[in-house]
C-alpha cells in the first residue's frame, strides 16, 4: 500500500517530469512538438503580473487549442523575422494547489536565460506559471498553462514560447 | 534650396543636409548624445503635444498615473475638482520624484525625502520644519512658497486622450492635429473605452527609428511577412495615407476590397508562400464595428503617440526614449465598455497579431536595432527616403511611399532648429 505521503510525492514527481519535458522541448528547439504537451483543446497564455494582478484580460500570447499553437510555430519558422536565439528554462519552486480525480493544478516559479547568436545573454523572463494538468494518461498533459511574467517589459520581442 | 550647415551645438556639421531636404538624414541622429539631449529640451519640452494617457485611467479625484514626456517623468492626476493636471514628477526642493509608484490615489503630493507637500494643482502647501524647531532653523523670511510650486504642463484632451505640453507656444491641440486627422480619431473612439491591459516592449534603438517605422507604410508588407505567408494583406489592397497640413502627423489605412486577380504587388514580395494556411484562422476574424471597411489604421501624432486599429485590436502606443540607443513602447490595449463576452474574446484572440509577441508587429522590435547597430559604422553617411519623391503629401490608393517619414523629419527639424 502506498501511503498518502508517497502518493503526494509521486504526483509531485509526475508534475516535475512534465515540466522538465516541456522545457526541454522548447530549449532544444523541438518546437513542432510544443503543442503535444497540451490536451487537444488545451489553453496557453502568457501575460504579465501587472495585467494578472489587476484582473486585466489582455495577454501577450493567447492560444486556444493545439491548432493555434501550431500556427505560432509555423509563423516562427516561416514568416517572423528575428535574430536567432535560444532559451534555457530554469524551473524553480513548485507548489501543488488543487488535486482532483482527473487533474492537478500547480504553481511554479521559473527564469529563462536568452542567448543570442552572437553570445549575448540576459535574463529574458522571470515569473510564475499556473498550470493545470490532465492526470488521466500515462504522461501529464497541460489542460491550461498561464505564464505570468514579473516584468511588464519584453526586451525586443517574444517569439519562442515560454 | 538654401545650403546651410547643420546647427547642432557642438555636433559635427553636415553640409550636405540642406535646410528643407526631408529625403535624407545623417545616421548620427540616432546615436549622437548631444542631439539626444537637445531633443529633450527642444522637441519633447518644446512646441509639441505629448500623449500622457487616457482619462479613464484616472477616473476619480486624486487618481494618478506616472507617465513620460521624453525621458521626463510626469504625473497625470485628476484634481479634486475633476480637471486633469500634469506636473513634472520632481519635488521643487531636492528634486526627488514625488510619485514612485506607477499609479495610485492621493489627496496631495507628499515628498518622502523632506516632507514637502503640494496640492494636486501643483502649489507648494507645506514645508516640514518651515519655522524651524524651538525658534531655531527653518527657512528664511524671504522664502516665498508661491515661487516653489511644481512645474506644470498645459493639458488638453481629445476623446479621452490626454496630452500635455511644456511650451506656451504649442498651438491648441485641435489646431496641432488638424481636422482631418481628428476625424480619424473620432472614427475609432466611437463610444466609452475600456482598458484591456498593457504591454511594454523595450526596443534596442533610438526612439526615432520606431517613430519613423510607424510612418513608414512601405515596409508593412515587406518586413511583416506573416501578411504574405498567410495571404492577409498585400500592397495592392485598397487604402492610402493621410497627412496633416503641417506634415507632422499621419494616418495609414488599408481597406477591405473585393478579391481581384491583380498580380501587381505580389511579385518580388519575399516569402510569398500561399501554401500556408492558418490551422485556426479565428485570430483573423474581423467584426466591422466602426462603420466602414477599414481593416488596418495606424495613426501617428508627433512625437510620441500611435493610435492603432488592426481588425478589432484597438490600442494606443506611447513611445518613450530611454537613452540614446534605447526606447520603450508602452501599449495600452482597448476595447469598448459595452463589449459582449463574445466580442472581448474575439479581441483577445486577435491581439495575437500585435504587441511584443504579435505575428505582424514583433519584427518592429528588432528591425530598429538592426539600423541602430549599422548606423554607428559611419555616422555622417545618410539614410535616404526616396519612395514617392520629395513631397510630404497624402496618397490615395497606395501606401508605397515614404511621404509620412519625410513629414517626421520636417517636424523634427522644425523643433530642433536643425
Amino acid at each position: 500500500m502506498t501511503s498518502a505521503f508517497d502518493q503526494k510525492l509521486l504526483l509531485r514527481l509526475r508534475i516535475e517530469v512534465a515540466l522538465a519535458d516541456y522545457m526541454h522541448t522548447i530549449d532544444s528547439d523541438r518546437l513542432e512538438d510544443w503543442s503535444s504537451h497540451f490536451t487537444k483543446d488545451g489553453r496557453y497564455r502568457v501575460t504579465t503580473r501587472e495585467n494578472y494582478d489587476h484582473g486585466l484580460p489582455l495577454c501577450l500570447i493567447t492560444c486556444e487549442g493545439g491548432a493555434m499553437m501550431n500556427d505560432r510555430i509555423i509563423a516562427l519558422r516561416t514568416a517572423n523575422i528575428y535574430e536567432p536565439h535560444v532559451y534555457c528554462h530554469v524551473p524553480g519552486a513548485l507548489r501543488i494547489t488543487t488535486v482532483s480525480e482527473s487533474f492537478v493544478s500547480s504553481e511554479s516559479t521559473f527564469i529563462v536565460v536568452r542567448t543570442m547568436s552572437d553570445g549575448a545573454m540576459d535574463v529574458f523572463a522571470c515569473g510564475r506559471s499556473f498550470d493545470t494538468f490532465d492526470t488521466t494518461g500515462d504522461n501529464l498533459m497541460f489542460r491550461e498553462r498561464t505564464v505570468v511574467l514579473d516584468s511588464r517589459q519584453i526586451h525586443t520581442l517574444l517569439v519562442i514560447p515560454l | 534650396l538654401q545650403e546651410e550647415p547643420v546647427r547642432s551645438s557642438g555636433t559635427e556639421t553636415n553640409p550636405s543636409w540642406s535646410v528643407g531636404d526631408f529625403t535624407r538624414a545623417p545616421f548620427r541622429v540616432y546615436s549622437d548624445v548631444e542631439i539626444y539631449a537637445l531633443e529633450q529640451e527642444r522637441l519633447f519640452q518644446g512646441p509639441t503635444w505629448n500623449f500622457l494617457g487616457l482619462d479613464i485611467e484616472i477616473a476619480g479625484p486624486g487618481d494618478y498615473k506616472v507617465t513620460y514626456v521624453g525621458e521626463a517623468s510626469i504625473i497625470m492626476v485628476r484634481a479634486l475638482d475633476g480637471r486633469i493636471n500634469a506636473v513634472l514628477n520632481r519635488c521643487a526642493h531636492k528634486g526627488a520624484v514625488l510619485c514612485y509608484k506607477p499609479r495610485g490615489n492621493v489627496r496631495e503630493f507628499n515628498c518622502v525625502y523632506h516632507n514637502w507637500v503640494y496640492n494636486l494643482d501643483g502649489a507648494l502647501t507645506g514645508v516640514a520644519f518651515r519655522k524651524g524647531v524651538g525658534g531655531k532653523g527653518g527657512v528664511g523670511p524671504d522664502f516665498d512658497a508661491a515661487q516653489h510650486g511644481l512645474r506644470m504642463l498645459r493639458v488638453e484632451t481629445y476623446k479621452g486622450l490626454v496630452f500635455g505640453t511644456f511650451s506656451g507656444e504649442t498651438p491648441s491641440l485641435n489646431d496641432y492635429i488638424g481636422s482631418e486627422l481628428l476625424a480619424s480619431i473620432d472614427r475609432v473612439f466611437i463610444k466609452p473605452l475600456k482598458v484591456l491591459g498593457y504591454h511594454s516592449q523595450v526596443l534596442p534603438n533610438n526612439w526615432k527609428l520606431y517613430a519613423e517605422n510607424n510612418k513608414d507604410s512601405y515596409h508593412a508588407s515587406l518586413l511583416h511577412v506573416f501578411h504574405n505567408t498567410f495571404g492577409v494583406v498585400r500592397p495592392n489592397m485598397g487604402g492610402g495615407i493621410k497627412i496633416s497640413p503641417s506634415g507632422w502627423h499621419h494616418l495609414s489605412y488599408t481597406e477591405r476590397t473585393p478579391p481581384n486577380n491583380d498580380e501587381t504587388g505580389r511579385e518580388k514580395v519575399r516569402s510569398l508562400r500561399e501554401q500556408y494556411k492558418l490551422q485556426d484562422p479565428s485570430i483573423m476574424e474581423h467584426r466591422l464595428e466602426l462603420g466602414d471597411l477599414i481593416t488596418n489604421s495606424i495613426q501617428t501624432i508627433f512625437p510620441n503617440l500611435i493610435v492603432q486599429q488592426i481588425l478589432n485590436c484597438l490600442a494606443v502606443r506611447q513611445l518613450v526614449p530611454r537613452g540614446v540607443e534605447r526606447s520603450e513602447l508602452i501599449w495600452t490595449v482597448l476595447g469598448f465598455e459595452d463589449d459582449t463576452p463574445d466580442m472581448l474574446e474575439l479581441r483577445l484572440k486577435a491581439n495575437n497579431l500585435v504587441g511584443p509577441a504579435g505575428f505582424i508587429s514583433m519584427e518592429d522590435g528588432c528591425v530598429g536595432g538592426f539600423v541602430q547597430r549599422a548606423a554607428k559604422a559611419d555616422p555622417n553617411a545618410m539614410t535616404i527616403m526616396p519612395m514617392g519623391g520629395h513631397a510630404i503629401e497624402p496618397s490615395e490608393g497606395s501606401r508605397v511611399t515614404e511621404a509620412a517619414v519625410r513629414g517626421f523629419w520636417k517636424a523634427w527639424r522644425s523643433c530642433m532648429e536643425i
